[in-house]
């Protein structure tokens, strides 16, 4: 995977105490900045411990990145904030990592751990959502170019980007799966333009992306052409995985604040809302015993299929959590906090009122996969139901009815 | 809130594993759907021969009951996984009653009597039954008899697996419970819903039984653990029901394709399948809490039952449904599931009994 000469073997958990201390010791967080201690965690390897050597892991069991996490955090060391670096994280990397060469492996993971570089998605189109392999953004070849020119939408943190993994259609000749190519793309390249797309819930959240000329070197490109639609599934599958990392305590979801405000606010109760929450708390608790299984087999090295349908599960529970919270505040619940157009670095639901709650969460059934689609998915992969008849499945791109 | 002590374990261990997989051998032998609906149309709704295989032969009537009390000194864990493959097979046996609520009725009890009882009932040669309505919860009032110059009188409705019991454990109104001999009461059996579970009303005419201990906890231990483990029976019906639906909608054709292909269909055993997914989350973390006597056991046996209930009734709904007419023969064992289902969402407390309970254990009181 790298050249640095790899260790003997994977170090064990005991190890991995012993660098951080070392780590520690080398650079004690509260006297170190906050980017100068994230840039040696990195060197030291104790950044994705699974990772390779030199790309910020030791090539440890990826279970053992707990045991790391919960010594600096016991130190009070600076996280990555992995939220706002989430797409870096949990889709860039690991395609990168997967598809990369070695100089785009060590020019973009260091700065997109550390949190100094913000990556956003250019997948979705106005044309393609959940028919993605649809996608029509074309990238034509310009010597050592390649020059992109389209529309994408959906686009979050695209205002704060650095890099976008971006998936353009290469040869319109074939059918519709086979002639995309995958790129990173510069985000501060002219002919990118970023517009905030405002949102339901009066925020912009997402934007549109317009590509015009936009210069790629083909240095930039990831994996071999035409075989983007490939390299996307690693960038999907991690995705939907990064659920069922962390472990939530009871009530830990969207059913908190409801049930704080159920215990704080006997005023409110009535005998129909309180058969609904009873019923949600349940279906929360047995969302939440769910992930915990789920993560359960992941750390036993056995992950189940379980995962394709958490998502499922935890949108649809989501919105009928929230409906019942605006309803729960009665007179209340017809106000809503704010409707300022703003730009959020991050997506937070507790630090709003319940109707932004549950506006927000009727895109919890659209992003990251439609519930439509997921159910296609869970049917046809883990269930083994024949597919939907395909009409554009040996049809070049080019003769699809647009 | 209630306390979360250790993590529970959610998983299968491969010991557990492969004791399903010898039950599930076992039944696939044993206990075929064909079979089931004969014997239930017949004088003997029970499988003695079952029975015997699974007790004697196998053991798995003492899994609750201590090694030096003759049984193999396991846990809720096992027999759930027992229960998982019993509720796959609808297997017309009193695993449930006897070696689940009526064993750990005994364990509540201390004294000689319930010792030498229990060993009986790990040996599978002696089968119990808890004389309490199968639709009581955990925290459910009962009927009791009366204790009258050490003879106990009355009249106890809706008892599951008489037909194969030896011994009753019967509560009476001076709140101890009694050991009485099967062959000393009247068992007048009732036409059941549920054919492979059957019920009778027992009445006790001045017979005399062994006290074995204090009625009130022994109860409640033992529709604790049956209203737990219940789930996993659920869950082993719920996963029948499933996997017997998707092959035959593979296998069916109309309009030209397979009826598995329809995406209104497709969406509806995916959600199915999600709602199996989390019901096995549910029943392990259960299991799980009983085993370990957790703290948070009354929790997880509520959220358990308030959850596994509706699906395993769901399941078979729509395994009915989507057979299309042969669903609604009496020669498809779907029926068998489905009327198990529906009884199961009543035994040991319905899902808005249990969710009642959860209001007051987890804070969330009604208006």
């Amino acid at each position: 995977m790298t050249d640095a000469a790899p260790r003997s073997t994977a170090p064990d958990a005991t190890e991995l105490r012993r660098l951080t201390a070392e780590l520690l010791a080398a650079h004690p967080p509260l006297e170190t900045d906050r980017t100068a201690f994230l840039e040696a965690r990195f060197d030291a390897g104790l950044a994705w411990v699974h990772y390779p050597e030199g790309l910020g892991g030791l090539g440890a069991p990826r279970t053992l990145q707990a045991v790391v996490d919960a010594e600096l955090e016991a130190a009070g060391a600076p996280d990555n904030d992995p939220r706002r670096i989430g797409i870096g994280l949990g889709m860039a990397a690991p395609t990168i990592l997967g598809f990369g060469t070695r100089e785009q492996r060590e020019r973009f993971l260091r700065p997109l751990w550390v949190g100094e570089e913000v990556w956003c998605q250019l997948f979705s189109e106005p044309g393609a959502g959940s028919d993605l392999a649809a996608l029509g953004t074309r990238a034509v070849r310009e010597g050592d170019d390649w020059v992109i020119d389209g529309q994408k939408v959906w686009t979050s943190s695209a205002h704060l980007a650095r890099w976008a993994i971006l998936i353009a259609r290469t040869d319109p000749s074939v059918p519709k799966h086979r002639g995309i190519t995958y790129f990173v793309c510069d985000m501060t390249d002219p002919g990118v333009e970023v517009r905030p797309l405002r949102q339901i819930t009066g925020e912009a959240e997402f934007n549109e992306v317009f590509l015009t000329g936009v210069r790629i070197p083909d240095s930039h490109r990831l994996g071999e052409v035409g075989d983007g639609w490939r390299v996307a599934q690693t960038t999907l599958m991690n995705e939907r995985v990064s659920i069922g990392g962390m472990r939530i305590p009871r009530e830990g979801g969207m059913i908190g604040p409801v049930a704080k405000t159920w215990r704080e606010r006997p005023e409110l109760r009535t005998h129909d809302l309180h058969q609904r929450l009873l019923k949600l708390w349940v279906e929360a608790e047995v969302g939440r015993l769910t992930g915990e299984r789920l993560r359960q087999q992941l750390v036993a090295g056995q992950p189940g299929p379980e995962g394709s349908g958490l998502k499922l599960g935890f949108a649809r529970l989501n919105q009928e959590i929230s409906g019942l919270e605006v309803e729960l505040r009665g007179e209340e619940g017809l106000l809503y906090d704010d409707w300022t157009m703003r730009r959020p670095e991050l997506v937070d639901f507790t630090g709003r009122d319940a109707g932004y709650r549950y506006l927000r969460s009727k895109g919890n059934s659209i992003e990251g996969g439609t519930s439509e689609v997921l159910l296609n998915i869970v049917a046809e992969r883990v269930l083994g139901l024949p597919s939907e008849p395909r009409t554009d499945k040996d049809v070049a791109w080019k003769d699809l009815a647009r | 809130m209630t306390a979360q002590g250790t993590q529970p374990d959610l998983l299968y261990s491969e010991e557990e594993e492969a004791l399903r997989a010898a039950v599930r051998d076992l039944l696939t032998d044993h206990c075929d759907p064909g079979r089931v609906i004969a014997r239930t149309e017949s004088d003997t709704p029970h499988d003695p021969a079952l029975w015997k295989a699974l007790s004697e032969g196998m053991g798995l009537a003492g899994l609750l009951v201590p090694e030096e009390r003759g049984g193999q000194g396991a846990t809720h864990r096992e027999a759930a996984v027992v229960l998982e493959e019993l509720g796959r097979a609808v297997a017309p046996v009193p695993y449930l009653t006897s070696a689940v609520v009526a064993t750990e009725a005994l364990l509540a009890c201390p004294g000689e009597d319930a010792a030498a009882l229990l060993t009986e009932l790990a040996s599978g040669r002696t089968v119990g039954a808890l004389a309490v309505a199968l639709s009581t919860a955990p925290d459910g009032a009962h009927r009791t008899v009366r204790h009258e110059d050490g003879l106990l009188h009355g009249e106890l409705t809706g008892i599951a697996d008489v037909a194969a019991a030896d011994v009753l454990l019967v509560p009476a109104a001076d709140g101890g419970l009694y050991a009485v001999d099967a062959n000393a009461v009247t068992v007048t059996p009732r036409v059941s819903l549920d054919l492979t579970r059957p019920l009778a009303t027992v009445t006790v005419d001045g017979v005399r039984g062994r006290r074995l201990g204090d009625a009130g906890p022994a109860v409640r231990r033992a529709l604790t653990a049956g209203a737990g483990l219940l789930a996993s029976e659920q869950l082993g019906l719920a996963d029948w029901c499933l996997t017997e639906t998707v092959r035959h909608l593979k296998e069916r054709r109309q309009f030209n394709r397979p009826v598995g292909g329809f995406q209104a269909l497709k969406h509806r055993l995916a959600q199915l399948w999600l709602e199996v997914v989390h019901t096995r989350a549910a029943a392990r973390h259960a299991a799980d809490a009983l085993a370990a006597g957790s703290a948070d056991t009354g929790v997880a046996v509520a959220v358990a039952q308030a959850y596994a209930a509706p699906v395993a009734v769901h399941a078979a709904e729509e395994a009915v449904q989507l057979h299309g007419g042969i669903g609604m023969t009496w020669e498809h064992p779907v029926h068998l599931y489905l009327k198990r289902a529906k009884a199961d969402s009543i035994a040991y407390g319905t899902a808005g009994a249990h969710r009642e309970a959860l209001a007051r254990l987890v804070d969330l009181q009604a208006p």
